[in-house]
């Protein structure tokens, strides 16, 4: 394999565990709800954007991040209570457009808050890249790559081993037969909703060394996550990995060996051929649809 | 029911007639300006927006213009080309202003010069790009060095170190885009050959592809990144990560601090064309742009807490310019201010030293509009 | 139905519609408030396209402005490259739209919901990007010039005029879009909306019907789109961009899905909300924000139908 391609190989896997991660956090929220949550992207600028300022002024780092994530849950957890619990029972598009709406709201009180310039956090375990074959790759791109993976295995153990997590997956499948039965569904919602914005606040902070951040960081970003998290499958924890890792590689590839220009392009033309053949994604199920 | 929707409609139509109240007419001198204060050019026209705020404030406190206080209505295109049109057409319209300061990008500019050109309003624009005064409009100033300029003042150098054959990588954004049309235009005339080019988008996160082609291709003894914010302090990280050792380039676009936190040790020997703003206190005492610069640099970073931007420099001169003409007219007539804009000779500002002319609305001369820094231990240097 | 209240339905709408077009410009104060009306028209002539795709037959497209943008740019690229007039160009806009939305209809319709709204995204998406790349073809980022539309020998300019020609489009536009609703292909457009599966068994060409009004909305687009450039004198390849179709999703949403009136509406209040809300300054961003989701919760099925709704509710 000549150093060029693995090259390319590794910055396809750089990008792509950020369109992973981020894409994770739309997963599970759909899976809960049936929502696609546009601001997915918001949760992960908060994540990067809180850390930055709050260190900034002095609290010490590990401690700024942790007080990010906790404060990125807390929006997500409001986001659920005073925005779309409040709408419960209005049609998908109008929920999608109460999340845009968040979105655009959380943009613009980040650009109050915050400032208009770009940020940086510290990498884990500094810049020295790490050769192998001829090409370079900085450890930061390992440790996304080894969190998504983590995420992953994480959610999976959660819905399969523990009994909340077999209530999410009930909820998902008939949020009304799992009220009859006694789940309190809207607490269900509220914990999804603020596990997703827990984990897009972990995506920012690990993906800031890489990527850098701003108020308007979340806009792209969800852009690509959802266009992973579908490619991958909706509803698909590791179909939103594969499928972020998938989109990285193909714009890596194309700026490599076709034109940098058309990157993007050569991505989606790809992800819409892929969903001509597979209506449903790499990983994802069909859904059963009621006449 | 017909009835209701018909009633439904007005009333939410009316409703939202009524916010937009119209200013009254006052005995202060109104003043516009359409900034990207918002958006993908935030970056730019947040410290513009700042810098024409402090300054007002501080005109109007020191006496204002004439005997006359300044009112600035200030508005955001949010870097789009159809918002600052429909924004321009209120200034024009609907808060009648005797002159405009802005917008902050080329595509904003080139939208709304017509409608100053059909007023008869002047407007001192923000951007970088040489089409907005070739050819000149009789309405249409600039106050930052062009594109162009940048790309010869870093291909002299270029030739000084005897390096002729480069490589661009460059930013598919408005600013990426126009000063790598730019660069190719003049390569020729300056004995420079552009051997291949490279593009990332604006907020890509990674562009070890585009450098890996670039370091693997013959014959390249040069990189050139023409592009802002983000992309390329990334595309610094990488050439640093890649292990490049051809000399780099940045560009006008980056010429703020941040952009040396942000590349952090891969930044060290970048060498790129900055206005004497951003060395200000290191230039010579005599510099003629030192007292100027010296005094905008610490007003801007007392009053913002953030360090000083070329772009905001931009916009400092812009309303300087403005004021300078209004003071020399002893009116606030848009047609008398034209034409004192038009004769502004000798006025030194964050931009380097300014004499226009009627075939000249931007005024800059290459020697005082940039130097060429290069990065050493975190800090600008001079090198000529 | 009688004929009385068949003629209410179909007429009096368009009548009060004709009169407030009419009468507005009375309360406006200068130029800039005929620009606001000329760029709700425009929107809303878009809108309406949309909405027959998204309200009436139910399928979601987060790339529409895609033809904003094939419309914008033919009016730009025709008269520059072929010497047409711009009012050729505009109809050769729309057929080029007509024909793009065939070529990628025909394949993505079939996905559905999601999947759907991604398709259409990456759609939107590569639009924009060959319009901002195809620098010598389209101007690159900072765009292109347009020359001003000439209609029988007169030249179209001030935003008066505009006004007036933007509305009168939007009138006609309105009433074909009334038209097919009305008709059977309206209805079979609501059973396909209402379950695509039923309505097949009912012997209905889902597929076929769904690329008709896929053509039909990306039609509307295009002419909106040449309307905008045309009315500007230039265009960026932004009109094409994801936030671009983002808003107009929000503006047929607003408005109220299936609502052929909630169109107006719905361009009406995202073109006249940021230009309020300039007063709040820094606060605009996120006071659009929060408007926009206030209006969803409390008024979820759109301004028209939830007014009417609640209006109706009083009546009795």
């Amino acid at each position: 394999m000549t150093a060029e391609l693995l090259q390319f190989i590794f910055s396809g896997l750089t990008v792509g565990a950020v369109y992973a991660l981020v894409g994770l956090g739309f997963t599970l929220i759909y899976n809960a709800s049936d929502i696609i949550n546009f601001a997915q992207g918001e949760f992960v600028m908060l994540g990067g954007m809180i850390t930055v300022f709050l260190a900034a002024a002095g609290v010490p780092l590990p401690l700024a991040a942790l007080l990010a994530i906790a404060l990125t849950t807390t929006v997500g957890l409001a986001l659920h209570r005073f925005a779309i619990e409040p709408a419960r029972g209005a049609s998908p598009v109008a929920l999608i457009m109460i999340t845009i709406g968040a979105s655009i709201f959380l943009r613009g009180i980040a650009q109050i808050v915050f400032d208009k310039r770009f940020h940086s956090l510290p990498s884990l375990f500094g810049n020295e890249p790490v050769r192998f074959g001829g090409a370079t790759i900085l450890p930061q791109s390992l440790v996304v790559l080894a969190s998504a993976g983590i995420i992953v295995l994480l959610l999976w153990l959660f819905i399969e081993r523990t009994l909340l997590g077999k209530a999410v997956a009930a909820t998902a499948a008939n949020r009304l037969a799992a009220r009859l039965i006694g789940m309190n569904t809207r607490r269900i919602v509220d914990f999804s909703f603020a596990v997703s914005a827990l984990i897009g606040a972990i995506a920012g902070i690990l993906i800031t060394p890489i990527t850098l951040t701003s108020y308007d960081a979340g806009t792209l970003l969800a852009l690509k996550g959802f266009a992973a998290a579908m490619l991958g499958g909706m509803g698909s924890g590791p179909g939103a990995v594969v499928g972020g890792l998938v989109l990285g590689m193909l714009e890596a590839l194309s700026a490599g060996y076709i034109s940098s220009n058309y990157k993007d392009a050569v991505a989606f033309l790809v992800i819409l051929v892929v969903l001509i053949f597979m209506p449903h994604g790499l990983f994802g199920r069909a859904k059963i649809e009621r006449v | 029911m017909w009835t209701l929707r018909h009633l439904t409609v007005i009333a939410a139509l009316a409703l939202l007639g009524l916010p937009i109240a119209s200013h009254q007419a006052s005995a202060q001198i109104k003043i516009g300006s359409i900034v990207s204060s918002s958006g993908p050019a935030s970056f730019l026209g947040d410290p513009e927006k700042k810098t024409l705020e402090i300054y007002v404030n501080e005109i109007n406190a020191k006496g204002g213009v004439n005997g006359q206080k300044l009112q600035l209505v200030i508005y955001d295109d949010g870097g789009n080309a159809n918002d600052a049109r429909t924004l321009a057409t209120r200034l024009l319209e609907e808060d009648k202003v005797v002159a405009v300061v802005g917008p902050s990008t080329t595509g904003s500019t080139l939208a709304i010069m017509p409608a100053f050109e059909d007023a008869h309003i002047p407007l001192i624009s923000l951007a970088g790009a040489v089409q907005i005064i070739q050819p000149v409009r009789k309405w249409v100033f600039k106050t930052p060095a062009t594109d162009t300029m940048a790309c010869e003042k870093i291909f002299a150098d270029l030739k000084h170190r005897n390096l002729t054959r480069i490589a661009l990588i460059s930013g598919t954004d408005a600013f990426g885009k126009s000063m790598s049309t730019e660069c190719h235009k003049v390569a020729g005339g300056a004995g420079i050959t552009v051997v291949l080019e490279e593009t990332y988008g604006p907020r890509d996160s990674d562009m070890t592809p585009q450098l890996t082609k670039i370091r693997n291709t013959p014959g390249v003894q040069a990189v050139v990144n023409p592009g802002f914010g983000q992309g390329p302090a990334i595309v610094t990280r990488n050439y640093h990560q890649l292990g490049i050792k051809l000399p780099f380039y940045q560009s006008h676009g980056v010429c703020s601090k941040d952009f040396i936190n942000l590349a952090g040790a891969a930044a060290e020997g970048v060498r790129l064309p900055c206005a004497a703003l951003l060395i200000a206190d290191k230039l010579p005492a005599k510099d003629p742009q030192k007292p100027v610069v010296v005094n905008y640099a610490h007003t801007y970073q007392q009053k913002t807490g953030q360090p000083v931007s070329t772009f905001g420099g931009h916009a400092y001169d812009g309303l300087m310019i403005l004021v300078d003409a209004m003071t020399r007219a002893k009116s606030s007539e848009p047609a008398k201010v034209r034409d004192e804009i038009e004769k502004t000779k000798g006025f030194i500002g964050a931009d380097g030293l300014v004499n226009m002319s009627p075939s000249d609305h931007l005024g800059l001369d290459l020697a005082s509009a940039f130097y060429m820094l290069e990065i050493k231990n975190g800090d600008w240097t001079l090198v000529r | 139905m009688s004929v009385r209240s068949l003629a209410e339905r179909r007429y009096l709408p368009v009548l009060a519609i004709v009169v407030l077009i009419a009468t507005a410009p009375l309360f406006f104060h200068s130029l800039f408030y005929y620009r606001i009306g000329a760029l709700v028209f425009i929107f809303a002539l878009a809108v309406v396209g949309l909405n027959l795709l998204m309200g009436f037959a139910g399928q979601v497209s987060l790339g529409h402005a895609g033809f904003l943008g094939i419309g914008a740019y033919a009016v730009a690229i025709g008269p520059t490259f072929f010497g047409l007039p711009p009012w050729a160009s505009l109809i050769i806009g729309g057929v080029l739209s007509g024909v793009v939305a065939f070529a990628v209809g025909r394949p993505i319709l079939q996905l559905r919901g999601h999947y759907l709204a991604v398709a259409t995204l990456g759609f939107g998406v590569l639009i924009s990007i060959v319009l901002t790349n195809e620098a010598e073809w389209t101007g690159g980022p900072d765009g292109m010039n347009v020359p001003h539309l000439v209609l029988f020998g007169w030249t179209v300019r001030g935003a008066d005029v505009w006004y007036w020609l933007t509305g009168a489009t939007f009138i006609g536009g309105f009433v074909l879009a009334g038209n097919m609703v009305d008709s059977p292909t309206g209805r079979a457009l609501q059973a396909i909306h209402d379950s695509e599966i039923a309505a097949r068994i009912l012997g209905v060409d889902v597929a076929s019907k769904k690329l008709t009004i896929f053509i039909i909305s990306a039609v509307y687009a295009s002419v909106a789109g040449s309307y905008l450039a045309l009315f500007n004198g230039l265009v960026t390849p932004e009109v094409a961009g994801f936030l671009r179709s983002i808003e107009l999703v929000a503006m047929v949403v607003l408005g109220g899905m299936g609502s052929v009136v909630g169109a107006l509406v719905g361009a009406a209040v995202l073109v006249v909300l940021p230009q309020a809300l300039t007063v709040f300054h820094e606060y605009e961003q996120a006071l659009l924000g929060l408007i926009i989701m206030v209006f969803m919760i409390f008024l979820r099925r759109g301004i028209v139908p939830s007014l009417a709704a609640t209006l109706s509710g009083w009546r009795r």
